[in-house]
């Protein structure tokens, strides 16, 4: 922004009179604070989003005396079992593998809005429905694979934090009904 | 006839407040921020829409990832009274005396990842060192040599000796195309201590996944 003087811009030929000349004292700070208020900006938006975001993970107690491990049913209805194989696969069933629900059997999917997750939120609503009780909700069984990589789980995990799931657990063992899907999967 | 003089001065806001105020916030933001350490094992995280943050204090950072082909684990404990504590428990169980200078130097180490024999040798070296690939080769956690479960424990001893009221927390930083398995020997570590709760690190995703 320049500034415009126009004080002493009419002095006339013939005056001789020896003028002082009143240098103006203010500086434009204009620029200044323009790059003040960039740095600003800059260090307030650094200091508030290096922080890393984290997610929080629950395990069940892990029992050394397999023996003492009590196995835990559950009604077959609220199960969705999702195996997650090499190279981003997913292989999904709802209920049992040998006697999945309707329109629960053994399906590949994909991770995201239009994979997995139109089926989880279909459930996440139908299944408290059908067992009538709003505490029985919906069960994911989570099977990562040796081949899956660290992506995936939290990418699952994620959509049972967006989908709401109320119950979900990361299971390790696989049997070898599911062994044979996961090989035909990750062919 | 009178002539209307127009008026030509310039319209000139007084900045100098403006400017003390911005310099003050500038200073202040400038104090507070703190300067990003180079990582030692620089990983990929994954990103998730879960937008909890990490805390500042009482943190224990476990760093999975891989560095020259190979697995490797990094430890970090983010209060410097644990990592002291932490050191003297391993110098005792590991038989290993280290120098005042030396625990000084270890005190102002974010992250590291050698073994507790080559330990002394890292902390000789400049910290701009450190950071060059194939300096630190991980902390061993296999079952012959878990060095890493004593450095928990270690961490955790020494939270407890500090009067620390909290519980330690421990986070997961892994690499997204680490394989599950090699997370899953992380979490078992901490689940043979029952530390069953943990985080795990992630970035920010957008909102339209």
């Amino acid at each position: 922004m320049a500034e415009l003087n126009t004080g002493d811009g009419g002095g006339k030929k013939g005056n001789k009179k020896v003028r002082s000349k009143k240098s103006n004292a203010k500086v434009d700070l204009t620029a200044m604070v323009d790059l003040a208020f960039l740095l600003i900006t800059f260090f307030m938006l650094t200091t508030s989003l290096s922080k890393p975001q984290s997610m929080n993970l629950g395990l069940p107690d892990k029992e050394e005396d397999t023996s003492k491990e009590k196995p835990i049913k559950v009604d077959q209805v609220r199960t969705m079992t999702i195996i997650m194989g090499k190279d981003n696969k997913i292989k999904w069933f709802h209920g049992l593998l040998e006697a999945p629900e309707a329109g629960g059997a053994p399906t590949n999917g994909t991770y995201g809005k239009d994979g997995i997750r139109k089926e989880i939120l279909k459930r996440v609503v139908s299944i408290p429905q059908a067992t009538g009780d709003k505490d029985k909700g919906m069960i994911v069984i989570i099977k990562p694979t040796k081949l899956s990589t660290y992506r995936n789980l939290v990418d699952i995990l994620d959509e049972m934090a967006i989908c709401n799931v109320p119950t979900y657990a990361i299971v390790n063992d696989i049997t070898p009904e599911e062994q044979k899907l996961v090989d035909e999967m990750n062919k | 006839m009178a002539k209307v003089k127009m008026s030509k001065k310039a319209t000139s806001i007084d900045m100098t407040a403006m400017c003390d105020v911005a310099f003050l916030l500038l200073t202040f933001f400038i104090l507070t921020a703190t300067a990003k350490a180079p990582e030692a094992l620089p990983v990929d995280t994954p990103s998730s829409t879960v937008q909890t943050k990490l805390p500042e204090t009482g943190l224990v950072m476990l760093t999975v990832g891989k560095n020259e082909g190979k697995e490797q684990v990094f430890y970090g404990m983010k209060d410097r009274d644990i990592r002291s504590g932490a050191l003297d428990y391993m110098a005792q169980k590991y038989q290993i005396e280290f120098t005042d200078k030396e625990k000084e130097q270890f005190m102002l180490v974010d992250e590291f990842g050698v073994p507790l024999e080559g330990l002394k040798q890292l902390l000789s070296m400049k910290a701009a060192d450190r950071v060059k690939s194939g300096v630190q080769t991980g902390i061993p956690c296999d079952s012959i040599n878990n060095q890493l479960q004593d450095w928990i424990q270690g961490a955790r001893q020494a939270n407890i000796d500090n009067g620390g009221t909290k519980e330690l927390q421990f986070a997961i930083k892994g690499d997204a195309k680490e394989l599950y398995p090699q997370i899953k020997r992380v979490m078992d570590i901490l689940q043979d201590q029952k530390i069953n709760s943990f985080n795990l690190v992630t970035g920010l995703r957008g909102k339209d996944y």
